[in-house]
């Protein structure tokens, strides 16, 4: 069987589920003959027609009549051509897709996602390179979730759009064709609202999401060469939080540095730091360290790469965290 | 039954792609002096847009967006609109900016990854381009609200595409436009594609033009590759919206006559056909023609045009190339008037991790 990239198991999650569930329709921006700016939903308004929809340029649109979709028991997966483009769409993400059950004692549901990538380290022009997952993550009512392989993409998308709530799907396009897999078109969903342990270890343990898990299983790889042992855990839903996973993870090591990608004030490392402040403080031997973005306007690609969290600063507050006296 | 309202829709063209102009043609259409100059700036656009793309495919430049084939809509907005007035651009308008003073550099840099790219040394107040869809168009509201309100004689001209038209932010700005009879210009390069979304599924209108009327302001459909009617109508919404009389929406009717950024293959969803009979309407094609057939052009000229623009556009590409690349502070140190004291840390640690920050990266 070939291996796939990241967005090609998008592809093929999205041509899965529209074979298996006639409630599924695509929409979105440039999303049908040219199968979307990232090839994501390539070859599927052929296979599907009338079911993978070019809308009219507007992301509130988009939003918003997914949410009137969605309440009729459509399954709407809109994708938004860039994570940067979201932000007209917002409204309709908090007033109503979020808060559509609640509003109506479950009488009316938002069964939809809303796909993006996002994320910087390609070169893109401005806007189209921010991490503000924690933006969505704040909000109560929405599931947040991001895959960091090919495998996850295709299990946490599947789960994605069978789960009956919304879910803003936000894909890391900067791994979009780094890494291949064998992904079998099998169906079977990953499980959300847990963490993925990529690497056990029991010296520190490092939590990171999205496409900073590369760079932070390329530093566990080469602690293991100092005799650290790292244990590795890929969120992969950051809202809701899978903490049990995390406070487990501490409990054996007692140390825990958190990697993203995102600004650091008010990111989702934040709200992990302080559940382990409420929940793991005596387990743990050194204060948490955060290893993030910085809290600017993220950079036009000549300096991006000093706002990217590198593996020189996660190996900084790994070696900080372990000396910890 | 009977009718509260009617509209219509003009549609201008003076001259065709077959060189004829039309006898209702305005007076400036035998201003050649100033015709030579368009011709000149559409040119030095085309050549600009032209090595800003081969550079991308040589990796000394970001994602770019050409004007090919739409340079008469920018350069009839350049010309129409005083040092005084702001533009409140896109991201094609190259051929207005160069005329506002915006440097080539300047626009390279942007695109190449700079953020001094927009810190223009000259057309100081006009906004820098804009790459969130249509978010402009309210900017130039706001900008023409103050101009009424300190009752200056300025206008504020925003410019868009076709399938920018869709947003609400595009039909916010028309209606508070129109609401407040702001001094102000609505331009829509409707160019047929919005990357490979065509006007045909963009919207159900007959014409871009006529979602002004709705918003109650004089609108008006134009040949986008005749840079005379552009010229004649833009001159009429520009003096309308100075002397008080309120916004104007025109919509210039072009063809994107390239891929719609440098990351994308227009073949995958451009008919061949189509494409190749809009060339043939192309503007600067047609006013080569036409000052040729008026006695006002030679190879001579066009040979001493072309050696001067390229040797424009080469300075620029040179000084783009030698521009030195920012400190990791400067990060930091425009984000607000006086940076946090919370912020300090960060920037340190930036500046610390300057010299090893991000071979994974590159
Ligand atoms: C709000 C928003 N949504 C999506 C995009 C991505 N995008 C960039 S250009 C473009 C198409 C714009 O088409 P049009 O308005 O016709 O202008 P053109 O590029 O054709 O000149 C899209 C969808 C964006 N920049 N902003
Ligand atoms: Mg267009």
């Amino acid at each position: 069987m070939s291996e796939i990239t990241l967005i090609e198991a998008v592809d093929q999650a999205l041509a899965y589920e529209l074979a298996n569930d006639e409630d599924v329709v695509l929409m979105g921006e440039d999303i049908g003959k040219n199968g979307g700016v990232f090839r994501a939903t390539e070859g599927l308004s052929e296979r599907f027609p009338g079911r993978v929809l070019d809308t009219p340029l507007a992301e509130s649109m988009i939003a918003g009549a997914a949410v009137g979709m969605a309440a009729q028991g459509l399954k709407p997966v809109a994708e938004i051509q860039f994570m940067g483009f979201i932000y007209s769409a917002v409204d309709q993400i908090i007033c109503h897709a979020a808060r559509l059950r609640n509003r109506t004692r479950g009488r009316l549901t938002c069964p939809l996602v809303i796909r993006a990538p996002f994320g910087g380290g390609i070169h893109a022009p401005e806007h189209h390179s921010e991490s503000t997952e924690a933006l969505f993550a704040h909000i109560p009512g929405l599931r947040v979730v991001i895959p960091s392989s090919p495998a996850r993409a295709y299990g946490l998308l599947l789960a994605a759009i069978r789960d009956p709530d919304p879910v803003i799907f936000l894909e890391p396009k900067r791994i979009y064709r780094m890494v291949k897999q064998n992904v079998p078109d099998s169906g079977k969903a990953l499980p959300l609202d847990q963490c993925f342990i990529l690497r056990e270890g029991s010296d520190i343990t490092l939590v990171t999401w999205g496409a900073m898990v590369h760079e932070t299983l390329r530093v566990a790889n080469q602690l293991a060469d100092q005799g650290i042992e790292a244990e590795v855990i890929d969120v992969a839903t950051v809202k809701p939080l899978d903490m049990q996973t995390i406070l487990q993870s501490i409990q054996k090591t007692g140390r825990c540095v958190i990697i993203h990608e995102a600004a650091r004030h008010c990111g989702v490392g934040a709200e992990i730091a302080a559940n382990l402040a409420e929940k793991a403080l005596t387990s743990l031997f050194a204060p948490v360290q955060r290893v993030t973005g910085y809290d600017t306007i993220m950079p036009y690609f000549k300096m991006e790469k000093h706002y990217m969290p590198s593996e020189a600063r996660i190996r900084r507050a790994v070696m900080d965290v372990m000396e910890y006296a | 039954m009977s009718t509260v309202a009617e509209f219509s829709i003009e549609h201008h063209q003076f001259l065709n792609e077959d060189n004829e102009l039309s006898p209702s043609a305005p007076p400036f259409a035998k201003d050649f002096t100033q015709l030579i100059g368009l011709y000149g700036i559409m040119v030095l656009t085309r050549l600009f847009d032209g090595k800003a793309v081969n550079m991308q495919r040589v990796g000394k430049m970001g994602t770019f967006p050409s004007s090919y084939g739409q340079e008469a809509v920018f350069a009839a907005i350049g010309h129409c609109m005083t040092a005084d007035d702001v533009l409140c651009p896109y991201y094609r308008d190259y051929a207005a900016m160069l005329q506002r003073g915006v440097k080539m550099s300047e626009i390279l840099n942007y695109w190449g990854g700079d953020e001094r790219g927009s810190n223009y040394q000259a057309g100081i107040e006009d906004f820098p381009l804009c790459v969130p869809i249509a978010t402009q168009c309210l900017h130039a509201t706001g900008v023409a609200f103050a101009f009424k309100h300190r009752s200056e004689p300025r206008v504020s001209l925003a410019t868009l595409g076709d399938g920018a038209t869709s947003k609400g932010d595009f039909y916010e700005a028309l209606n508070l436009a129109g609401d407040w009879q702001l001094p102000t210009v609505f331009v829509v390069n409707n160019n047929q594609w919005a990357i490979s979304v065509p006007r045909s599924i963009q919207t159900g209108a007959e014409t871009l033009a006529q979602k002004g009327i709705a918003a109650g302001m004089p609108v008006v459909q134009v040949d986008g590759n005749d840079i005379i009617a552009m010229v004649h109508v833009l001159n009429e919404a520009m003096e309308r919206a100075r002397s008080g009389k309120g916004p104007t929406l025109i919509e210039a009717v072009t063809f994107r006559l390239c891929d719609h950024t440098t990351a994308d293959d227009a073949k995958r969803y451009i008919p061949q056909d189509e494409y190749d009979e809009a060339k043939l309407k192309e503007p600067i094609l047609r006013l080569r023609n036409y000052l040729h057939s008026n006695g006002q052009w030679d190879e001579n000229k066009e040979k001493a045009l072309l050696d001067k623009c390229k040797s424009d556009v080469e300075s620029s590409v040179q000084e783009y190339l030698a521009t030195p690349l920012q400190a990791a502070s400067d990060l930091f140190d425009y984000l607000y008037e006086e940076l946090p004291e919370s912020l300090s840390e960060q920037r340190q640690e930036a500046l610390e991790f300057a010299q090893t920050q991000g071979a994974a990266h590159e």
